[in-house]
């Protein structure tokens, strides 16, 4: 399972909801699984955002795996300079 | 990570650590190195770009006609041909950036180019297109622009997350919020709390090399661009898709590059040359004047904050409440969302909430600034830090060291932090003789810290073995800050040769595969992973043709400075170059490429304190003493290192005390150069002090960090700070410039 966190700007999809697991193995199934359980919230993951893993801030994580128990964290995509 | 499995980050090295002369330093030093706008072709042409001369105006019309008769010109080129807007909003804000449509949405916004036979008939042509404008009202920073009252910049801006949706546009592009736990219960638990406003002005990256580019497009609808940018390949993308092109029909050659820092992440001039040398049939170069830079470049943003920070009087902070709002330009896409991210990035807290907005305003698009938006919000939050810990009577540093987050504490931005350096970089000032040094009348000293994120992304290298027993390094990623060596010293290290005997290239998009770009401070972490991987592959190989000659199998061979022997010593060792030598009987050309998209960012973070002298009488400020501690993680070429750190401090220094757009009651640049742009020189600013910080990163082959950026964040605060102290007043908005000081120093009732 893994373990979703949500920041104050995606809780206005979730109804206020700042945790939940999901079953997924790779990130485009978390993001399936999360628009059904918030429709409208799949497609707010899939522009622009970047997916923290255990920490780990990857800038194009679609098809990314999902170890067991895996911290996710949806953030914006940052640029450097 | 699958690259660092291998590794123990804590090895000694041979060439990692050490400081060669860099491999592009004979041609920088002695003029024959190529930048953007050296390149001469055969029967080019030169280019240049009627501005808007008003900071909103409708463009009714544009008539070319007489223009286009001039002696000279051969080609003029206006929105008309380009195609319609089209793709996401962010690709239709860069093409409408890159030459104007229906409104210019600041001064300086393009609205025609023309490529004629030399300088002075393009400008004069320039001249003689007719442009009819319609005046708008103008909104020229935030406040203005939040107004209720405002001028609408873009009609269809609808703010997003913000739940329910308003129905009307504004100037407002997008909320930002990122919270945790009880705001309120945790200011109630403070003993003080300190709330103050501040305010930033728009700061140039101030790179000495203006933007430029050349165009050569042939008769079978391909140009080959050479251009002075952060990433070739990036360039090649944006370009295609302002024309409306496949990525393919264009090749992008990276000239050397003279300074960027992120703003040169971006694109100008590179479609305007190419339609230009398209419709003339010839080549085209436009170079930009300073002027130009200054009034069409995307600056950072301007912000206004408003920092709020309670904390117990054992040093604990108990909760931080931080509102900020960041001009954009005239599009979408100010760094707030970073800033959002970093401003309390550093610290452990449970009660906070960060509420950040992105809002459009007629000044040029903001362009990425090393750690972007990370130096703004660290000001405001860094400076009411201060303040806290006067308050509860504790050292600055004690009470970072107090709140500081180490491994395994959450970020305010949500995830768990891995391994990082924060401590050791506080510690490291507090250590240093700098931070007990006596001070004078007149004289204070401020203490900051900032953190980073660094990036990752998409790198591919390829290494060569000549027959000579050298290896060329070829990568994708121009080299701003040092990458040439760091790429060099990092393959030395993995084939075991001498670092002299290894040449790194930059190549076009032809020669070499995908890499993103040189930004985020990625380069060394992500192209250099792929250097190391590239290697490896190459050192197994040879161990492979090594064992062939010895009749023993690959993995009875090791390699050992630079020379494949039998582990069980059975036969003297075979040197790379006698391997190279013989290449075309153990197997052919002996070559290897590795890409990938990096994985293993580590974050940075760094804590600096500066020693200042304020003059009473003008106002004037003096840094005396300028002390930077941050965690590289490793540092691969020390001198280089030292350079990034002494960099950051210095842009943010000028950031601190002098720079700043002037704007007219118009919306006109009063200031679009720099004798009155002023960016500190070498005269203005003392040795900058530096030790590095090396808490290894335990994903990457040799610990790396990352070094560009996050040496910027702190400088803002610890410059105020210092001022604070000298002056025994708080001045909140930037810049602290003689003129303001004086004023605070004449008027406040602080």
């Amino acid at each position: 399972m893994a373990e979703v966190h949500f920041t104050a700007d995606l809780r206005s999809f979730t109804g206020g909801v700042s945790d939940v697991s999901v079953e997924a193995s790779t990130v485009r199934q978390l993001i399936r699984a999360l628009d059904e359980l918030y429709p409208g919230l799949g497609e707010r993951l899939s522009e622009g955002t970047s997916v923290a893993i255990n920490g780990e801030i990857i800038a194009d994580a679609t098809y990314e795996e999902l170890p067991p128990d895996a911290e996710v964290h949806f953030l914006e995509t940052l640029a450097g300079g | 990570m699958a690259l660092a499995e291998d590794t123990n980050p804590m090895q000694g090295f041979k060439w990692v650590g050490s400081r060669p002369i860099r491999p592009d330093g004979f041609d920088k030093v002695t003029g024959r190195a190529k930048f953007g706008a050296d390149l001469v072709l055969p029967g080019m042409l030169t280019g240049a770009v009627l501005r808007s001369p008003h900071a909103h105006a409708e463009i009714v019309s544009i008539d070319t006609s007489d223009a286009e008769a001039m002696p000279g010109v051969k080609s003029v080129v206006t929105g008309a041909d380009f195609p319609e807007p089209y793709g996401k909003p962010a690709e239709q804000d860069v093409q409408r950036n890159v030459m104007a449509r229906e409104k210019a949405l600041y001064e300086g916004h393009v609205i025609a180019a023309v490529a004629a036979l030399t300088r002075e008939q393009a400008r004069a042509a320039l001249g003689a297109i007719k442009v009819t404008y319609k005046v708008l009202p103008h909104v020229m920073n935030v406040t203005e622009a939040m107004a209720d009252s405002a001028v609408v910049i873009h009609d269809n801006m609808i703010t997003k997350n913000v739940d329910p949706a308003p129905e009307a546009p504004s100037n407002v592009a997008s909320r930002t919020v990122f919270d945790g736990g009880e705001l309120d219960k945790g200011f109630a638990e403070a003993d003080v709390v300190v709330e103050r406003e501040f305010t930033t002005k728009p700061v140039h990256q101030g790179y000495i090399e203006p933007h430029a580019a050349v165009a050569d497009t042939t008769p079978d609808g391909r140009s080959t661009v050479w251009c002075s940018s952060q990433g070739h390949f990036a360039m090649r993308t944006y370009t295609s898709n302002v024309l409306g092109w496949d990525a393919s029909r264009l090749k992008v050659i990276p000239a050397e590059i003279g300074g960027g820092f992120g703003g040169k992440t971006v694109i100008y001039l590179e479609p305007l040359a190419v339609r230009l040398s398209q419709k003339a049939g010839r080549p085209v170069r436009i170079v930009m004047d300073r002027d130009e830079v200054f009034r069409a470049s995307g600056p950072t943003s301007g912000a206004s904050l408003r920092v709020k920070i309670g904390a117990k009087n054992d040093g604990t902070i108990t909760a931080a409440d931080v509102w900020m709002a960041f001009e954009a330009g005239a599009f979408a896409g100010s760094p707030v969302g970073a800033a959002s991210m970093t401003a309390l990035a550093p610290y452990k807290l449970e009660n906070f909430k960060i509420e950040g907005f992105d809002v459009v305003v007629n000044k040029p698009k903001v362009a990425a600034y090393r750690a972007p938006g990370a130096p703004i919000s660290s000001f405001g939050v860094e400076s009411v830090l201060d303040e806290v810990a006067t308050k509860v009577g504790m050292d600055p540093i004690d009470f970072r060291m107090h709140n500081a987050v180490e491994q395994g504490d959450t970020a305010t931005y949500g995830p768990k932090f891995p391994v990082i350096g924060f401590k050791e970089t506080l510690q490291a000032i507090k250590d240093h003789p700098n931070y007990t040094a006596e001070l004078g009348p007149n004289q204070g000293r401020g203490v900051a810290s900032g953190f980073w994120f660094n990036a990752g992304m998409n790198s591919t290298a390829t290494v060569n073995i000549n027959d000579d027993g050298t290896a060329t390094v070829v990568t994708g990623s121009p080299d701003i800050g040092g990458s040439r060596a760091s790429m060099a010293l990092m393959a030395a290290e993995e084939l075991g040769i001498d670092v002299v005997s290894i040449k790194p290239v930059v190549a076009d998009t032809e020669t070499v595969g995908f890499n993103d770009v040189t930004g985020g401070s990625r380069v060394t972490l992500a192209t250099g992973a792929a250097v190391v991987e590239a290697c490896r592959i190459i050192v197994a190989d040879l161990k492979a043709r090594a064992a062939k000659g010895w009749d023993i199998e690959a993995d009875q061979v090791e390699w050992v400075d630079g020379r494949a022997q039998p582990i069980d010593g059975s036969q003297p060792a075979v040197s790379l170059a006698e391997l190279a030598k013989n290449w075309g009987r153990t197997g052919g050309p002996i070559s290897a490429t590795y890409s990938h998209n990096a994985r293993g960012v580590g974050a940075a973070f760094s804590t600096q304190v500066c020693d200042l002298e304020v003059d009473p009488d003008t106002g004037r400020v003096t840094v005396l003493r300028y002390l930077t501690a941050q965690d590289a993680g490793r540092a691969i070429h020390p001198s280089y290192v030292e350079g990034q750190l002494q960099g950051g401090v210095a842009q943010g220094i000028g950031w601190a005390l002098n720079e700043e757009y002037i704007h007219n009651d118009d919306g006109v640049m009063e200031n679009p150069g720099f004798l009155d742009y002023r960016i500190p020189v070498a005269s203005d600013l003392p040795m900058i002090d530096t030790v590095i910080v090396e808490v290894p990163n335990p994903a990457h082959p040799y610990g790396v960090r990352g070094v560009g950026e996050v040496g910027i964040v702190p400088p803002l605060a610890a410059v105020a700070n210092a001022v604070a102290a000298a002056a025994d007043r708080r001045i909140t908005d930037l810049p602290l410039s003689p003129v303001r000081i004086l004023d605070a120093i004449l008027n406040s009732e602080d």
